[in-house]
C-alpha cells in the first residue's frame, strides 16, 4: 500500500534447484558479538516458542539474556514458570547448565510502553494532559498499529537499559504476527514525513497561530476535515496532536537509532515458517523485505516438518497394498484367522499419507530455495505433544540446532 | 451433484459470516470453502479479503484481484455465484468519503495534503473503520440503490483471533471518540449490525492446545462484548484410520509385528525389519496424536457452540480440495 513497499521480487534470475545451505544455529548463539536476535513471520508458525527456546538454551550456555515477547500464549508464559508476563522482565526460574546465565522474560504491554515515553519525554503536567485526552487513549490501547512502533521502542530501550547496567547480553525479540510485522521498518520514515508534512502544520495551527495566518488551500482541508470528523473531534485529535508535538521528534530520534541498531552487526534475523504454502510466501516477503532494507538476515527457520517415515516402501507401493489387502478381505470366505487386515491396511494408508506430506513439504521448502539460494535453513521436525515446560523448551532448542 | 441436505442450514438468517481463528489454522481456506458452500444453495455471494495478501487470487488460482468485486466463480445453471473482493485501504476510503461527503475538490485537496497516507498507514484504526465500513456496505446495499448488485451473503477472512475483537468492536470505540456527526451515524450503523443476529462470527481451529485455547478465549471475548459467536470450525482434522483399540495396542507398542508381516506378505509386499519397525512407530505417533486431537475435541464440545470438522488433506488445498471442502460445510450443514 505504501510506496516505500517493494513491488516486485528480489532474487535470484536463473537458477537451478537447490537445497538450503544449513543455518548453523549453534554457532549463532555461541557468537559473543550477536547481541540481538529478531524472529520474524507469519501467525501460527511457533514464532513465540522458536524465540523462547533459543533464549532459554542461550542462557543456560552462560549468557544474560532478555526475551521479549508480544503476545506468548499463556501456556507458554507457564512452561516458562510465569504465571504472568507483563511489561517488566522477570527472571524465569529453574535454569541448569553453566552458572552464570540467566534469563528474564516480559511480555510488551504496548499502553504501559507508551504511557511511559509519555512520562518520561514531557513535564508531569503535560503528561497527565496528554495520558488524559480521549484520543490519547484509543490510539494507545485499543487501535492495531500502536503495537509494531511500542515494540521498537520497548527494543531501543531494553538495548539502552543492556548497555548502561550491562544486565543482558542478548536480547530476542519475538514480533507482531503479521506482515505489518515490518512496519518498524518504515516507523522512521514515515514519522519523518508525518512531521515535515504539511498535515502536521495544519493540525497545529490553531494552536500555534492566528486563524487568519491560514492559507486558502489549508482551510478548504480544515473544512474538509471538520465535515468529515466533526468540529468536537477535530479539536481532541488538534489538541492530542499539538500536545504531542514536543514528543514527536523524540519518536523520531529513537525510532531512527533502533533502525541503525537493526542494521548492525550484532543483530540477526532469524525468518521463521512452516511448511505450508502461506507461510513459505510470507517467509519470501520477509526475506526480500529485510534484504532490501540491508537488515542482517541470519536464516530461515522451518517449523513443524513431517519426519520421513523409516523403511523403502512408496506411497503408491503402500496404498496398493492397502487395497489389494481389502479386496482379498472382501472375497475371501472366510476373514483372515487374526483379523488384523483391516489395522494393516490402515498403517499402509497412513504411511501413503505421510509421505506424500513429506513429499509436498520438500517441494515447498525447495521452491524457496531455489528462490533464495543464499538463505541458510533450519528445518525443525513436529513435536507430537505440545511444549509445556523449560523441558519441553530444550528440546525444541535441541531439534533447532541440531546439524543434520 | 452436491449433496442434498433437507434439513435447513444452521445459519441461514445470517447476511454477514466473519472467519476468524489462529494463525496457521487455514481460515483463508475455511472463508473460501464456506463461501462455496453457500454459492452451491443459489445464493450470490461476496468473499472479501482484509490483509492485502492476495489469498483469494491463490486459493482459486486466478490473476490478482484488483478494488473491484469480480465474479471468480459461477455455479452450473440456476446455482449461485462467488464474487470477491480485496479490500484495498486507500481506494476505500476514498469511495467512503465520496460516498458520504461529497467532497469534490477538497477530496483531491485530503490526498495532496498527506491525510489519505495519514489515514491508512499511520493513524492506526482507520483501518478497520475502513474495512468493517466496506463489509457494512456490502450488506446494505440493496437497500441503498437499485441497480447495485445485491448479495445474499458476505464471507469475510477476518484478522486472527487475536485481534479479532478490537477488530470487530473498532466502531464502538469510535463512537466513543466522535460523539455527534456523521462519523457516529455510522458508526453506529456498523455497531448495530455486527452486534445483530445477521452477524455470525466463525472461529476456525486445529485440534492443539494452543490454537484451541485463543478459540475459547476468543468466544468470552466476543461474548463481552456482545458480538454473536457463530460455529467452530475444526480444520486439517487427521484421518481416523484406528480403531479405540488397535490405537490402544499403537500407544502401547503392542502391535502384533508378525501378523502385520504375513499381511503384508499375503499381498506380496518385501517386508524388511526397517519397514516393520517404521510402520509400527508410525502407528504409535498416529495414535498419540489421536489421543491429544481426542482431548481437545472435547474442550471444543465444552465451548457448547456448533462445530464443524474438515479434514487434513495430504496433497494439500487445490481447487479440487477447495470443492471437497465446502461439499464437506454443507454436508455438516454450516452452509
Amino acid at each position: 500500500m505504501s510506496a516505500a513497499r517493494p513491488t516486485g521480487r528480489v532474487g535470484p534470475l536463473v537458477a537451478s534447484p537447490v537445497e538450503a545451505p544449513d543455518l548453523d544455529v549453534e554457532a549463532l548463539l555461541a557468537d559473543p558479538d550477536t547481541r540481538i536476535i529478531v524472529c520474524c513471520g507469519s501467525g501460527g508458525v511457533g514464532k513465540t516458542t522458536t524465540s523462547a527456546a533459543l533464549a532459554l538454551r542461550v542462557a543456560e550456555r552462560g549468557r544474560k539474556v532478555v526475551v521479549l515477547t508480544i503476545d506468548p500464549a499463556r501456556r507458554l508464559a507457564q512452561s516458562m514458570g510465569i504465571e504472568r508476563l507483563d511489561n517488566v522482565p522477570r527472571p524465569v526460574p529453574g535454569l541448569t547448565g553453566e552458572s552464570g546465565g540467566t534469563l528474564d522474560a516480559m511480555m510488551l504491554d504496548m499502553k504501559r510502553t507508551f504511557d511511559d515515553v509519555v512520562e518520561s519525554q514531557a513535564s508531569p503536567e503535560k503528561a497527565a494532559q496528554i495520558l488524559a485526552n480521549p484520543f490519547y487513549q484509543a490510539v494507545s490501547s485499543s487501535f492495531a498499529g500502536t503495537q509494531e512502533y511500542m515494540a521498537m521502542e520497548k527494543l531501543g530501550q531494553l538495548h539502552a537499559d543492556a548497555t548502561a547496567t550491562g544486565r543482558w547480553d542478548l536480547i530476542v525479540v519475538d514480533t507482531p504476527p503479521s506482515r505489518s510485522a515490518l512496519d518498524f521498518l518504515d516507523a522512521p520514515e514515515r514519522l519523518s514525513g508525518f512531521l515535515d508534512g504539511r498535515l502536521i502544520r495544519l493540525l497545529l495551527a490553531p494552536a500555534r497561530g492566528p486563524a487568519r495566518l491560514m492559507t486558502a488551500g489549508l482551510s478548504l482541508i480544515t473544512g474538509a476535515l471538520t465535515k468529515i470528523l466533526g468540529a468536537q473531534m477535530l479539536r481532541d485529535v488538534q489538541s492530542f496532536v499539538a500536545a504531542l508535538d514536543t514528543l514527536f521528534g523524540g519518536f523520531r530520534q529513537r525510532a531512527q537509532k533502533t533502525y541503525a541498531l537493526l542494521q548492525a552487526d550484532g543483530t540477526a534475523f532469524l525468518v521463521v515458517a512452516a511448511p505450508e504454502p502461506d507461510a513459505l510466501r510470507e517467509a519470501a516477503y520477509f526475506v526480500e523485505r529485510l534484504s532490501e532494507d540491508q537488515m542482517p538476515l541470519a536464516g530461515l527457520v522451518v517449523n513443524r516438518a513431517s519426519r520421513m517415515p523409516q523403511g523403502r516402501m512408496s506411497a503408491e507401493q503402500a496404498a496398493a497394498a492397502a487395497e489389494r489387502l481389502e479386496e482379498t478381505e472382501a472375497e475371501s470366505s472366510s476373514p483372515h484367522p487374526l483379523g488384523t487386515t483391516g489395522l494393516t491396511a490402515g498403517l499402509l494408508r497412513l504411511h501413503a499419507d505421510r509421505i506424500r506430506i513429506v513429499a509436498r513439504e520438500t517441494r515447498l521448502r525447495r521452491r524457496f530455495s531455489t528462490a533464495h539460494p543464499d538463505v541458510p535453513t533450519a528445518v525443525v521436525p513436529a513435536l507430537s505433544t505440545d511444549v509445556h515446560d523449560l523441558d519441553g523448551l530444550r528440546l525444541v532448542g535441541d531439534l533447532l540446532s541440531r546439524r543434520p | 451433484m452436491p449433496p442434498t441436505s433437507t434439513t435447513r442450514p444452521d445459519w441461514e438468517g445470517v447476511a454477514l459470516h466473519i472467519v476468524s481463528g489462529k494463525g496457521g489454522t487455514g481460515k483463508s481456506t475455511v472463508s473460501a470453502a464456506l463461501a462455496l458452500a453457500l454459492a452451491s444453495r443459489g445464493k450470490t455471494v461476496l468473499l472479501c479479503e482484509v490483509e492485502a495478501r492476495q489469498g483469494i487470487a491463490q486459493l482459486f488460482d486466478v490473476p490478482p484481484l484488483p478494488y473491484e468485486e469480480r465474479r471468480i466463480v459461477a455455479g452450473p445453471e440456476g446455482g449461485g455465484d462467488v464474487y470477491a473482493l480485496a479490500i484495498d485501504l486507500e481506494s476505500a476510503l476514498m469511495e467512503y468519503l465520496a460516498m458520504y461527503y461529497r467532497l469534490g475538490r477538497a477530496g483531491r485537496a485530503l490526498r495532496t495534503f498527506g491525510v489519505i497516507d495519514f489515514a491508512t498507514t499511520i493513524a492506526p484504526g482507520v483501518r478497520d473503520v475502513l474495512l468493517t465500513g466496506k463489509l457494512y456496505e456490502a450488506v446494505h446495499r440493496n437497500r441503498r440503490a437499485k441497480n447495485a448488485r445485491h448479495y445474499d451473503a458476505v464471507v469475510l477472512d477476518a484478522p486472527p483471533t487475536g485481534r479479532i475483537s478490537q477488530f470487530l468492536n473498532v466502531n464502538s470505540e469510535l463512537a466513543g471518540l466522535a460523539k455527534v456527526g456523521p462519523i457516529r451515524n455510522q458508526a453506529d450503523g456498523v455497531t448495530s449490525l455486527l452486534r445483530s443476529p445477521r452477524t455470525a462470527v466463525h472461529l476456525v481451529t486445529v485440534l492443539e492446545d494452543m490454537p484451541v485455547q485463543e478459540t475459547a478465549d476468543a468466544i468470552d471475548e466476543l461474548r463481552s462484548l456482545g458480538l454473536p459467536v457463530g460455529g467452530v470450525v475444526v480444520n486439517l482434522a487427521r484421518r481416523a484410520e484406528l480403531d479405540e483399540q488397535e490405537l490402544d495396542l499403537a500407544l502401547t507398542g503392542t502391535l502384533d509385528s508378525d501378523s502385520l508381516k504375513a499381511d503384508l506378505e499375503s499381498v506380496g509386499v518385501r517386508t524388511s525389519r526397517p519397514l516393520l519397525e517404521g510402520l509400527l512407530d508410525e502407528a504409535r505417533e498416529h495414535a498419540e496424536r489421536r489421543e491429544l486431537e481426542d482431548e481437545q475435541r472435547q474442550r471444543i464440545r465444552a465451548l457448547d457452540v456448533p462445530t464443524y470438522e474438515l479434514p487434513q488433506l495430504p496433497e494439500g488445498i487445490d481447487l479440487g480440495g477447495l470443492y471437497e471442502l465446502a461439499a464437506e460445510l454443507r454436508r455438516q450443514g454450516m452452509a
